[in-house]
């Protein structure tokens, strides 16, 4: 079976970058779907729900008001049903004991925020497709790890 | 108590077909077994609602032509990847034309505009993969690695997993090690 489209959660405190995000979003090949939350509460709050549908793939900004991204990531880490949802963490921080750290608690993409409009839009089309591959070929989600 | 049954294989499967289809509030016909016209044509959400609901009976919608050519495609080069006796060393375009009895330049346009990515990029994440199985499960060092994926040296492979992933061989099989540590200190 071949989906049509991806589904993506966003979660950052700060306007301008999900303005940006949905943007590019909208320019890619790819078909998709993108809900945006302002922190890391609401969005637990709404993944948590019954009837929410676990999207494909979760960006989540580090820095957030009320539940911080690595928060949110070991609660999602701990329940069942969103096992399957593949992880992107982004941030302003390159320092590699954060990116390691962050991986071993199972998050499955790094994202250094990059200070472009192209740059951003490049890495995010790339996660998107690989995440597309994962998605349409059966492959091991345990095993995906990409650092952008 | 045992019960016995006879069924009509044909009635099932229409009575689930409609069931489903009325479930989703769709307006069809039924044209004959295995074919249905839909009076509008579906979101995305309601395809995929069906396709699932229908799943669970072993039921499929079957998809394009196109989409058919595409998993043969993959089904080759994941064979050429995954089994020693095929990865020899053919060239992959000269392999899956002659394999599929269409010129390389063919496929390679379908496979794109189906997939979004190319023939060549999906051998190297299925080699990637495999890569990574093998760092895992495996007692091979990168260099037996690089040697049964016909690489022709571990710094290619190196290289090749980087620019995949991002991430190193060793820091890749260290985070994973790491992760199953944790989980194994979280059952005991």
């Amino acid at each position: 079976m071949q989906p049509n489209y991806i589904h993506i959660i966003l979660a950052d405190d700060d306007e301008d970058d999900r303005l940006f995000f949905t943007d590019v979003f909208e320019e890619l090949k790819i078909n998709t779907k993108v809900n945006t939350f302002n922190d890391g509460e609401d969005l637990m709050n709404y993944l948590n729900k019954v009837e929410t549908i676990m999207p494909n793939v979760l960006f989540l900004d580090l820095n957030m008001p009320k539940k911080s991204g690595i928060e949110c990531l070991t609660e999602i880490k701990g329940i069942h049903k969103m096992s399957e949802i593949a992880i992107a963490i982004y941030s302003t921080s390159a320092s590699e004991e954060d990116i390691e750290q962050t991986f071993v608690l199972g998050a499955n993409i790094y994202i250094k925020k990059p200070d472009s409009f192209e740059k951003l839009k490049k890495a995010l089309s790339e996660v998107v497709s690989i995440n597309w591959q994962y998605h349409t070929n059966n492959l091991n989600k345990d095993n995906f790890l990409l650092r952008l | 108590m045992n019960l016995f049954f006879k069924f009509d294989f044909h009635i099932v499967c229409k009575k689930v077909l409609e069931d489903k289809l009325n479930a989703l509030n769709l307006d069809y016909e039924l044209l004959g077994f295995g074919e249905i016209e839909l009076k509008k044509k579906l979101t995305p959400k309601k395809y995929l609602a069906l396709n699932a609901s229908l799943n669970d009976y072993g039921i499929g919608i079957i998809e394009s032509q196109k989409g058919i050519l595409v998993q043969k495609i993959k089904d080759y080069i994941k064979d050429m990847v995954f089994n020693e006796k095929t990865n020899v060393n053919v060239k992959s375009s000269v392999y899956l034309s002659e394999k599929l009895g269409h010129s390389y330049s063919y496929l390679s346009s379908l496979f794109t505009e189906v997939t979004y990515s190319s023939i060549k990029n999906f051998i190297i994440i299925q080699k990637i993969e495999y890569a990574k199985q093998l760092i895992l499960n495996t007692e091979l060092n990168l260099t037996e690695i690089a040697f049964k994926l016909n690489y022709s040296s571990v710094a290619h492979l190196s290289t090749q997993f980087k620019n995949t992933t991002g991430i190193t061989p060793t820091a890749f099989q260290r985070i994973i090690f790491k992760r199953r540590e944790i989980s194994q200190q979280k059952i005991n």
